[in-house]
């Protein structure tokens, strides 16, 4: 195998284009109280809504930047050199023929609206700030569905928003969720009633279009009792020359006896800083599972959590990451077992490729007064050049009685006898280099909707090219 | 000449020499055996052939239908029509055999091409069911918890499907029991034509009951010491190799 490759270029020619920028609404560049103010303006929000955002604003000031154990290029964040809103119209568009052209130009390259068309329930578009489109087949609105962007589901579903919103993920609890609650703008808002089993999985896809943007959109979704969902969102952005944010907050409610599955496909470019807090709380008898996969961005700090609530609530987070020179993928899971037989599982692989590095992070917790709770997490790391990076950083507190903890990790190599066997069939070195890693992670991929698991092996095979050789 | 051509082969792992000095023809249409003692470079040999970087070509020439393969990569010689059977098949996790061996079918396409799928399931299951291995298999991943036999008749329905010009079988009946070594003898014998050649490398005459080899060649200290008929190979079952110091 070659070695020391410190840089080649990943081809993201899918995502990589972008339009001109025209925005109607633009709060400018920088953080004060005024953008604030001004967001919560132009979306009308009510009162309540903007003492959030201004409290959140307060928390985010005084809150340092994790950098004691965080990756170093966080520093390079300027909060000050951001756009952090930009919007085209306010006016949602229901059809895909009122979608202004060059919005729907970005969209049909990514494809959504061909994939709406095949099969989804409904897709909520983010182009920048605010939702481009969103639609939802009538069955479901029937059924009493509620699938709209978060803007619109605070003003029409306050009852919803004041019992859940910000509850699962305090304003406070980091740096970065407090300023996706100061700015946020943007994301979904679903409910799911009682009893109601969606078949069909509900998607959205999130572009950046303007250079030193931040997105931030804001997911709230709550599974009422014994209802089931699957959601999917996809992320993209063209390459720009300075660092772009997205620091999104997805918040998820599943009471007693639902099902939520979240699907992430996160492709960003690798000058995107990707700060993103996920986490949903799980009621008795709950399941609440993570599918994650990261293979774009310059920095993922990313730990999909569950907060095990209920009894006999399950979580599950399943992970994969790719990291490829000037990539660091920062990722993990946390599963918070405060109920007695509640169980997690955690399922991790990365692959670091060039100088890339992948870290797991995780936590495990299981409360004083808990029994009867299992976890079982496995980690698997491939590396494939001599300069690839892996680091594990397993956090384990596990108090109560007769709860058991399980945690497997691995680190291999990339194997030279495998490459030279795949090679001796006709495959180069990097089809087989490409294949092998598409073989680590197969048993990963294959927990993704079936779309979204053949994209995933083709950003996988491009991720590998030119990583050999 | 058609076929495989080794002239004067010196190869070296580290500062090793493995292979010294040897010369070799196998024309298209014939199958050789290679036979000799642990440790004299059989293996050695066949991997320097397909061109393994850990194996060093000192010096000398491997022609494959007259064109020099040293300097090749691994993967443009088999592209070229060479194929190796492993004496340890490599575990490829993950991967199935189907995906496998139609990426390999894919990679010698020009032009971004790909083989028919329709075609080629017809083609595969029709050389399972030659080499006997179940339907099921086309989605085990390649080798991995594969039994001995399991592994030895993965390679060669690789072989069949790959269709080289030559074929480098080493120790395909290492680890065979009786049945086993006769499908995957039948399997070899199926890919025999006047277009293909082939050599073996094995410790037992066994093996060359089922493939009937038109010459016998024996490897000593890196290279060829003794070559024969068929006869060759029950003489030396019966006498062994130290006559031949």
């Amino acid at each position: 195998m070659q070695q020391g490759q410190d840089t080649f270029d990943v081809d993201r020619s899918a995502g990589d284009f972008k339009y001109a920028e025209d925005y109607a609404y633009d709060a400018g560049v920088g953080l004060n109280e005024d953008v604030v103010r001004y967001i919560s303006k132009v979306k009308g929000e009510d009162e309540w809504v903007l003492n959030f955002r201004l409290s959140a604003l307060k928390a985010f000031e005084k809150m340092p930047n994790p950098t004691h154990w965080a990756p170093k290029k966080l520093d390079e964040l300027d909060f000050s050199k951001i756009r952090y809103y930009l919007a085209k119209s306010q006016q949602k568009k229901r059809s895909w023929d009122e979608v202004p052209d060059d919005v729907k130009q970005t969209f049909e390259r990514l494809g959504v609206p061909e994939q709406e068309r095949a099969f989804l329930a409904g897709v909520d578009a983010q182009f920048d700030s605010e939702s481009a489109y969103t639609n939802m087949k009538e069955h479901l609105a029937k059924d009493g569905v509620i699938f709209c962007d978060s803007t619109e589901g605070m003003r029409r579903y306050p009852e919803f928003f004041k019992k859940y919103f910000g509850k699962v993920i305090p304003i406070s609890d980091s740096k970065y969720s407090a300023l996706n609650s100061a700015v946020f703008s943007g994301g979904s808002f679903v409910y799911v009633p009682k009893g109601v089993k969606l078949k069909q999985p509900l998607q959205a896809y999130f572009r950046i279009n303007a250079e030193s943007f931040g997105q931030f959109e804001r997911t709230l979704i709550i599974a009422d009792e014994g209802a089931e969902l699957m959601y999917m969102e996809g992320c993209t952005a063209p390459r720009f020359e300075t660092g772009t944010l997205h620091s999104g907050v997805v918040e998820l409610v599943a009471l007693k006896g639902a099902k939520i599955q979240y699907v992430t496909v996160q492709n960003w470019s690798d000058n995107v800083f990707n700060l993103v807090t996920q986490r949903g709380m799980a009621e008795e008898d709950a399941q609440i599972r993570w599918v994650d996969c990261n293979i774009g961005s310059g920095i993922t700090m990313k730990y999909p959590a569950v907060i095990l609530k209920g009894a006999r609530a399950r979580g599950e987070v399943v992970s994969i990451a790719l990291a490829t020179t000037k990539q660091h993928q920062d990722t993990g899971a946390k599963m918070i077992h405060l109920a007695s037989g509640t169980t997690s599982n955690i399922t991790s692989k990365s692959v670091s490729i060039g100088s890339g590095r992948a870290s797991y992070r995780g936590l495990v917790y299981m409360a004083k007064n808990t029994s009867g709770c299992k976890n079982n997490t496995v980690c698997d790391a491939l590396l494939i050049n001599a300069n690839s990076r892996t680091d594990t950083y397993p956090a384990v507190v596990c108090g109560g009685e007769n709860n058991s903890v399980q945690h497997e990790a691995s680190v291999s190599k990339i194997n030279e006898e495998q490459i030279f066997y795949m090679r001796q069939r006709g495959l180069s070195e990097q089809e087989a280099v490409s294949l092998s890693v598409n073989g680590f992670v197969n048993d990963l991929v294959k927990e993704f909707p079936m779309e979204y698991s053949v994209e995933l092996r083709r950003l996988i095979d491009l991720q590998m090219e030119g990583s050999v050789g | 000449m058609k076929g495989l051509e080794i002239r004067n082969l010196v190869v070296k792992i580290a500062s090793r020499t493995v292979i010294d000095g040897l010369n070799l023809e196998v024309p298209a249409g014939q199958v050789h055996a290679i036979m000799g003692p642990n440790g004299t470079g059989k293996s050695s040999l066949s991997k320097a052939i397909a061109g393994h970087p850990d194996y060093k070509i000192a010096s000398g020439e491997v022609l494959l239908d007259g064109e020099n393969i040293v300097g090749k990569s691994v993967d443009e010689i088999a592209r070229m029509g060479f194929f190796l059977s492993f004496q340890y098949p490599v575990d490829v996790p993950g991967v199935s055999i189907a995906n496998f061996i139609r990426a390999c079918l894919n990679a010698r396409q020009s032009g971004g091409k790909t083989v028919n799928p329709v075609a080629y399931y017809k083609e595969l299951y029709e050389k399972m069911d030659l080499l006997k291995i179940d339907r099921n298999f086309t989605n085990r991943s390649v080798n991995e918890g594969f039994s001995g036999g399991e592994k030895k008749r993965c390679d060669i329905l690789q072989m069949l499907m790959l269709k080289p010009k030559f074929a480098v079988l080493d120790e395909v009946d290492s680890g065979l029991d009786i049945d086993a070594l006769r499908i995957v003898s039948q399997g070899v014998n199926s890919a025999r034509s006047p277009e293909v050649g082939m050599l073996l490398i094995t410790h037992y005459n066994r093996l060359l009951e089922y493939i009937k080899p038109d010459r016998i060649h024996v490897l000593s200290g890196g290279k060829i010491v003794l070559s024969g008929g068929p006869e060759l190979a029950v003489e030396l079952e019966q006498k062994g190799y130290d006559w031949l110091k």
